[in-house]
């Protein structure tokens, strides 16, 4: 066992309290009434981290010979005003891209701050494998082979969620088709490429070449790449929560390298977080982590299953029947779906839920858990629009309430509506837990056009129903018509 | 420290995470993300050891702006990540009464 950094007992101690205030900052997500409160911990437990770092580091790890720390407060001004000015550099472009973001494009967001998280873990392991001596992990310049498992290890993650990131990023932001990009022996390629990973650290305890390290660099780079583009668009939620997973994993592997609670906490909670949320994802399409990841599902192009099912006799409603119908309903269930978010027609279905409130209706949202692109991602749009949150519902706290609900307006959703996946054994969403949107009086379906279907490329029996009306129209367009009806 | 405390830490951190995640509402999974991110780049502390290092031969000064250039990024994340999720969470508003 080696010595570790030099640091003392008090500036471990800051770093504990720092990874206490991050287990905080997240217990204070448990409701919205205490989240701004944990908000403000993590970040007085990463400027804890931040100054102890500085505090620790910058004067008495100038280690200059002959220079001694108890001499003065030496202080090195151009270091300090080196990492002021990169900490400000980060601090405008961060406060800008956050106060400017729109809340539709949070998961690309998301994502690009998880390949930032990915890029800083390689720097780090970078940096601690050229100037080990400052990082107190090795000894006349020979690396600690456990370090050397950790930095590799480090490296790896930081790289697979650097280049992973930046796909999901690229999918997301619609630079990149949502089709999945399907390499032939994909398979063989990606088990080879994380096999020569792994391999290429286990050497490297042996030997500390610079072309192991890097070539593990590399080829980190090149499988985080491999890995997501397969992926389909309707699977970015379980990859943006994996890569979340990911980068807290990364921060876990440097906190090795370095000793350091704080870091070695915030990866586990950060690293069990994504874990977490990629297995809510999953479930709630029904699809096992492995198929996500094995890729190819849910393209831009849809099934030739649904093509064929458009002769069916369907009703189509207009705003004025839609508001005639939602005005005598004791309850109404709004759904929404990407596709609301996609019109933008939060704002407009809010003032249509006050309107209707006005009449005496009683009105709730349905959330599916992969309604948005991310997971939560419709609750943060709704909440945009000055939706209460207590008028907000997950799927299991509110699908028993359909049958006893007058009205059920589904707006820019579909599969997640689709009783094919209870009934239908040969369903590609079979299984899917969905919203019984069916078993209302009446059902609402706001759609552009009958020929669309879903990600799942499956038609919906929901169309077809005798209590359903479509109302065929861009989403913010009919919403806004039916509110002019309910004057 | 040594490998086992660390690794003791590590695990037990990762049990607290389990609990702790689970406890947080479905209707704040995206600020969840967001926050993770920001704490995530708590990797901001080997940025400044590396940044704040005095050089030792050629791996020194490159290693010192390998360091320089975590510090920024870290620092985007963690003030973007920490806003994004101040500005989502203010949005989260009961019934008006």
């Amino acid at each position: 066992m080696h010595e570790g950094l030099p640091v003392n007992s008090w500036a471990a101690f800051a770093y504990l309290i720092a990874g206490a205030c991050f287990i905080l900052a997240l217990r204070g997500l448990s409701s919205p009434a205490s989240s701004q409160r944990g908000n403000r911990l993590g970040i007085v437990g990463m400027a804890i981290a931040v100054v102890t770092t500085l505090v620790t580091h910058v004067p008495p790890m100038q280690a200059v010979p002959g220079l001694d720390f108890a001499g003065g407060f030496n202080v090195d001004a151009v270091t300090v005003i080196e990492i002021l000015v990169a900490i400000a550099i980060g601090a405008a472009i961060g406060l800008t891209t956050a106060r400017k973001i729109a809340m539709t494009d949070m998961p690309q967001l998301v994502a690009a701050f998880h390949s930032l998280v990915g890029m800083a873990a390689v720097l780090v392991a970078g940096a601690a494998f050229l100037n080990p001596g400052a990082f107190g992990i090795a000894a006349d310049g020979v690396i600690f082979a456990q370090s050397r498992i950790e930095m590799g290890l480090g490296v790896a993650i930081g790289a697979i969620t650097f280049s992973g990131s930046v796909i999901a990023f690229l999918k997301l932001n619609g630079n990149m088709g949502g089709k999945p990009i399907m390499l032939p022996g994909r398979h063989v390629i990606n088990l080879g490429v994380l096999a020569g990973i792994l391999g290429l650290i286990a050497w490297f305890t042996q030997d500390q070449s610079p072309w192991i390290f890097w070539t593990v660099t590399g080829l980190s780079f090149a499988i985080g790449f491999l890995l997501i583009i397969p992926i389909g668009g309707a699977d970015m939620p379980v990859v943006v929560s994996m890569l979340n997973s990911y980068s807290g994993w990364a921060a876990a592997a440097m906190g090795f390298t370095l000793h350091n609670t704080a870091m070695i906490i915030t990866g586990a909670l950060v690293g069990s977080s994504g874990a977490i949320l990629s297995y809510i994802m999953c479930r709630a399409m029904n699809r096992s982590f492995i198929s996500v990841i094995a890729g190819g599902f849910g393209g831009d192009t849809a099934g030739g299953a649904a093509a064929a099912a458009t002769d069916r006799p369907w009703k189509r409603g207009s705003a004025e029947d839609a508001a005639f119908l939602m005005q005598q309903a004791e309850q109404v269930i709004i759904v929404p779906g990407y596709g609301m978010a996609v019109a933008q027609a939060q704002h407009v279905l809010r003032e249509m839920g006050d309107k209707l409130k006005e009449h005496g209706v009683r009105v709730k949202y349905a959330i599916h858990p992969v309604a948005g692109r991310m997971p939560g991602h419709m609750n943060v749009l709704l909440a945009e629009a000055n939706v209460p949150y207590d008028e907000v519902f997950e799927l299991e706290d509110i699908n028993s309430e359909f049958a006893q609900t007058d009205v059920a307006f589904v707006i820019g959703a579909n599969d997640v509506t689709n009783p094919a996946a209870k009934t239908d054994k040969s369903s590609p969403i079979y299984g899917m837990p969905v919203l019984d949107v069916e078993k209302a009086k009446t059902v609402l379906f706001v759609k552009r056009s009958m020929g669309g279907v879903g990600y799942a490329g499956v038609d919906n029996d929901v169309f077809y129903m005798d209590n359903t009306m479509m109302l065929l129209a861009d989403a913010k367009k009919m919403v806004e018509e039916i509110v002019k009806s309910l004057d | 420290m040594d490998f086992i405390s660390i690794l003791s830490i590590f695990v037990m951190a990762c049990f607290v995470g389990y609990y702790v995640v689970w406890s947080v509402t479905p209707a704040l999974h995206t600020p969840l993300m967001a926050v993770t991110n920001a704490i995530s780049s708590v990797i901001i502390v080997g940025a400044l050891i590396a940044a704040a290092a005095v050089g030792l031969g050629s791996g020194g000064a490159t290693s010192k702006w390998l360091g320089l250039l975590a510090v920024v990024l870290a620092s985007v994340n963690i003030f973007g990540g920490f806003a994004v999720t101040a500005r989502m969470l203010a949005m989260y508003k009961k019934k008006a009464r």
